[in-house]
């Protein structure tokens, strides 16, 4: 049974990229997510990592040069 | 069962993108990250039978990559030593966060400072940061933060242990945050040190 006892700010921030990565336990993100709900410090701190992690994931790319992908493509018909 | 060919260059294909995108910030240069692709490929698929599981395709892909750019370069170096993407007993590296520089009482005439320097960075100012960092902290933030692969891939890929995944991640962003404080400076959003101080 859950409680609200809160983990509160120290154990919020050492959880926090895990928690934004997606990589915490189910209990866990539960104990951080109550947490940012009543902590306006560490949820802005939670939404400036958020931000930082898109505009990072924003950097992948699907474009290859084109001299890339047929060199690939031509190695692997030799094989 | 062993792959196919034409199964294999799907799956390849696929992961192309990712694939050039992570050997393009290992090697810092376009001729080279091709070559290390190629080199990539060739040896996947000599060593196909090793892939137990399409579905961990992926990161089977990402391991062998980080082997091959690591012999590689020992290769060019040509002064052989134990080498792997990390000396983690030169780990120090812990604990800087950009968010805690940011929001401070002196940057508060901003109305919402760290608003201010995620709007005024630049996608070069990103890569740049990363550019910046040692090799065994660009590839995991690589790995998470670009290609957004989870902790058990980044393991698989890495032949780490989880837990040392999750503790060299926390270091190369904390050591990435560290880099863009100063981009921060650069775009004018924290003062530079009065004399005599040092952040």
């Amino acid at each position: 049974m859950s409680d609200t006892h809160d983990i509160g700010c120290e154990l919020a921030l050492k959880r926090l990229l895990e928690f934004v990565d997606g990589e915490l336990r189910e209990g866990e993100h539960d104990g951080v997510e109550q947490h940012l709900r009543i902590c306006r410090n560490c949820c802005s701190r939670m939404e400036f990592e958020s931000r930082l992690k898109e505009r990072l994931s924003a950097l992948s790319t699907q474009e290859v040069p084109s001299t890339t992908r047929d060199r690939v493509r031509d190695l692997i018909k030799r094989f | 069962m062993t792959i196919s060919k034409d199964a294999f260059e799907t799956h390849v294909l696929a992961i192309l993108g990712p694939l050039h995108g992570v050997a393009r910030r290992l090697t810092k240069n376009e001729a080279d990250a091709e070559d290390l692709v190629a080199e990539c490929v060739t040896r996947a698929w000599q060593a196909r039978a090793s892939l137990a599981d399409t579905r961990a395709f992926r990161a089977w892909m990402f391991r062998i990559l980080t082997n091959t750019f690591i012999s590689e370069r020992r290769k060019m170096l040509a002064r052989p030593r134990e080498e792997q993407l990390v000396d983690e007993s030169s780990e120090r590296e812990n604990g800087f966060s950009l968010f805690e520089r940011l929001h401070q009482p002196f940057l508060l005439w901003f109305a919402n400072p760290e608003q201010e320097f995620l709007d005024k960075l630049l996608r070069e100012d990103l890569d740049r940061a990363l550019a910046a960092l040692p090799e065994h902290y660009r590839v995991v933030v690589v790995l998470a933060d670009v290609e957004g692969l989870k902790y058990g891939e980044i393991a698989e890929a890495l032949d780490l242990p989880i837990g040392t995944v999750r503790s060299r991640l926390a270091r190369a962003r904390s050591a990435l945050q560290r880099t863009l404080w100063s981009v921060a400076r650069d775009h004018g959003l924290h003062t530079a040190p009065a004399a005599g101080t040092h952040g």
